[in-house]
């Protein structure tokens, strides 16, 4: 049995009178990267907030690691949070940052602190606010790393960041799962990034869960289909995500098991994980959860353009 | 039934030891140690200040006492003018007062307010030492230190303004301000301390509540000006129920509450008498009310309403209240402090960021 990182049932959360998120149900297994995909005011940076015990929810319910409600000194001792833009005090050196978070924590290892900063050419004597951007994503990461965490949790960790900068945030990412075990849990807007490190994918969408999975699940469970415009309408009795039409040929992302035979007339190939998630994107009344109902009970809607 | 040995680690996530609060006294310190050295630089350089100016109303004082020992001093009149003129301080007692707002507005306004606006409060409230501990672990040990340094700072105030109460002063016509006088009475005693206190309490909830630097040091000096305003105005005088006498000898440190006249044992008029009596019955004699917080001369009005049946009533309260006043009011502000620090911690803990 896995235990989930981040658990939520009906969870919602209203600001003022907006929904930020609403009923979100979701389960994210430990030992992934987890990705938190979706348009800005999905709710992405709103769920995260919950997790952390940042914000509480108006409705439902958030755990995490296994069960801990969110926000619990048990659940704090055991996530590190690297927020959006990276927030640290600018007026304290990187010294002071380490002892600081040190002083706030059950474990913090130092030395671990202290080689990966030297490694990455950060000084200790430098104020925080005196690094460059992608130093200071460095050293938010490293803080939390530092903390030995079961659970490292990721808002927007990369999007001010150069190419570079990026590249090496994420491969201490990386280097920090395959060493520890820690599980990820990351949003973000860059959809190229995410190729290459999520193997699992959260789709959020105007506050509610629109696709969760495994990537290797969910892009076997979904192919392209290529065939004659004029047999969209006919082509009835399948889950079409989305369906787009052009003169002669039509293009219809399907839900479809990859021994499901092909219509006659039309061509089906492999959706990359990008175009998975922008077509999803596009089309917030497609769903595709996991649970008892994959596969066949969802029924989302094909709109024809 | 200890024998039973679960795997330490599970059981220690699950309910893990909490942080010790020590660990929060070098985070606490390292982040508001300029503002306390600059609460310390302040009050030190108003100390020189205050020092200075005081030395003279000592010297001032001793030399007017000295003067006016026979009566036909010659250099009396010149030295009670030299005494009552250096009061600077007492004029600006008013200054004074601005002193424990903006030192608690400035150091209280902050703590939450600068976390909230430059978002550094995502960090802070998602490490092992929950947040609303670590609220706990930054406004008590600052509201300490403030009044730790208030009360300093006080002790010289007391100093600077005791020749100002010393009895002998009535007699020789030098100030004689009654120590509830508003803008002297919370400058001295307990009475600074406690009120620093309560700047940085209204402060530190006023930064949570609205999140802003600025506007949180605005809002936290308004609080304080209209609490300030109502306790001085309004509260203070119903401490203790004021003495009330119909003797015309009302000490001259007394303050005097109200004053009104009674005819054959009903009420007549309050505060001064009205112009229809002065002409009728003291053609000559002097006239003016008198003000709450002046002194009352009112011999020589009684002289001639007096044998006309009239009895002038005056409330006050004697300077020997002084301090149970000081214990009142520093006792209430010290209470609210805590209430306001407690709904502080109280909604960091609850509430939704």
């Amino acid at each position: 049995m896995t235990m989930n990182v981040i658990e939520a049932s009906g969870l919602g959360k209203r600001y003022g009178g907006t929904w930020a998120l609403r009923n979100c149900t979701l389960a994210i297994p430990a030992g992934h990267v987890a990705a938190l995909v979706g348009p800005n005011g999905a709710g992405k940076s709103t769920l995260l907030n919950l997790a952390t015990g940042l914000a509480a929810p108006s409705a439902g319910g958030i755990t995490v690691l296994g069960g801990r409600p969110a926000g619990s000194p048990a659940a704090l001792d055991g996530i590190a949070f690297v927020a959006q833009d990276t927030p640290l005090y600018k007026n304290l050196s990187v010294a002071d940052m380490l002892h600081v978070t040190r002083n706030l924590n059950r474990h913090f290892d130092q030395p671990y602190a202290r080689a990966r900063l030297d490694e990455l050419g950060i000084p200790l004597k430098r104020k925080a606010g005196k690094l460059s951007g992608g130093q200071q994503a460095q050293l938010a990461l490293t803080l939390a790393l530092g903390r030995r965490p079961r659970l490292l949790v990721l808002d927007e960790p990369v999007a001010m960041l150069d190419p570079i900068a990026r590249h090496d945030f994420m491969a201490t990412v990386m280097t920090a799962m395959a060493a520890d075990g820690v599980s990820v849990v990351l949003s973000s807007h860059v959809l190229a990034e995410l190729e290459r490190v999520a193997d699992y994918l959260i789709v959020l969408s105007r506050g509610q869960v629109q696709m969760a999975g495994e990537v290797d699940d969910l892009l076997a469970s979904h192919r392209m289909l290529t065939g004659p415009a004029a047999e969209v309408d006919s082509y009835a009795g399948r889950p079409a995500v989305h369906a787009r039409r052009g003169d002669a040929q039509a293009h219809l992302l399907v839900r479809a098991a990859p021994d499901d035979p092909v219509p006659p007339g039309w061509e089906a190939h492999p959706v990359g994980l990008e175009e998975l998630i922008l077509t999803y994107l596009r089309e917030p009344g497609a769903a595709a959860l996991p649970g008892p109902s994959r596969g066949r009970g969802t029924q989302p809607s094909e709109v024809a353009k | 039934m200890t024998t039973l040995t679960v795997p330490a680690r599970s059981e220690e996530d699950a309910t893990p030891r909490p942080v010790p609060w020590r660990r929060m006294a070098w985070v606490t310190w390292r982040q508001h140690r300029f503002a306390l050295g600059g609460v310390v630089v302040f009050l030190g350089a108003l100390s020189v200040l205050l020092w200075l100016a005081g030395r003279q109303v000592y010297s001032t004082h001793a030399a007017a006492v000295a003067a006016c020992q026979s009566a036909s001093s010659l250099t009396c009149p010149n030295a009670i003018v030299a005494f009552n003129g250096t009061n600077g301080f007492l004029s600006n007692g008013f200054i004074l007062q601005a002193v424990p707002p903006l030192i608690g507005a400035f150091v209280g306004a902050p703590v939450l307010a600068r976390e909230l606006e430059t978002g550094t409060f995502r960090y802070a409230w998602t490490q092992g030492f929950s947040r609303w501990r670590w609220t706990l672990a930054k406004l008590v040990p600052l509201a300490i230190a403030l009044a730790v340094a208030a009360g300093l700072f006080s002790l010289l105030l007391d100093w600077y303004y005791q020749p100002y109460f010393d009895a002998a002063n009535q007699n020789l016509s030098l100030e004689y301000p009654t120590p509830f006088f508003p803008g002297l009475f919370d400058l001295r005693g307990i009475g600074f301390a406690a009120w620093t206190v309560t700047a940085f309490a209204i402060g530190a909830l006023a930064g949570l509540l609205i999140r802003r630097v600025v506007p949180a040091i605005a809002a936290t000096l308004v609080a304080y000006a209209g609490l300030s305003f109502a306790a001085g105005g309004f509260l203070r005088q119903h401490y203790i129920a004021p003495v009330i006498t119909s003797s015309l000898n009302v000490p001259g440190s007394a303050w005097i509450i109200g004053q009104w006249w009674t005819k054959g044992g009903t009420f007549a008029f309050a505060g001064g008498p009205p112009d229809s009596l002065l002409t009728r019955f003291c053609p000559n004699g002097p006239s003016g009310p008198v003000g709450p917080f002046g002194k009352s001369k009112p011999v020589a009005l009684a002289q001639c309403l007096t044998p006309h049946g009239y009895t002038q009533w005056t409330s006050y309260q004697p300077d020997s209240r002084f301090w149970p006043f000081q214990w009142i009011e520093g006792g209430w502000l010290l209470v609210l402090s805590a209430l306001l620090i407690a709904a502080t911690v109280w909604l960091i803990r609850r509430r939704a960021a």
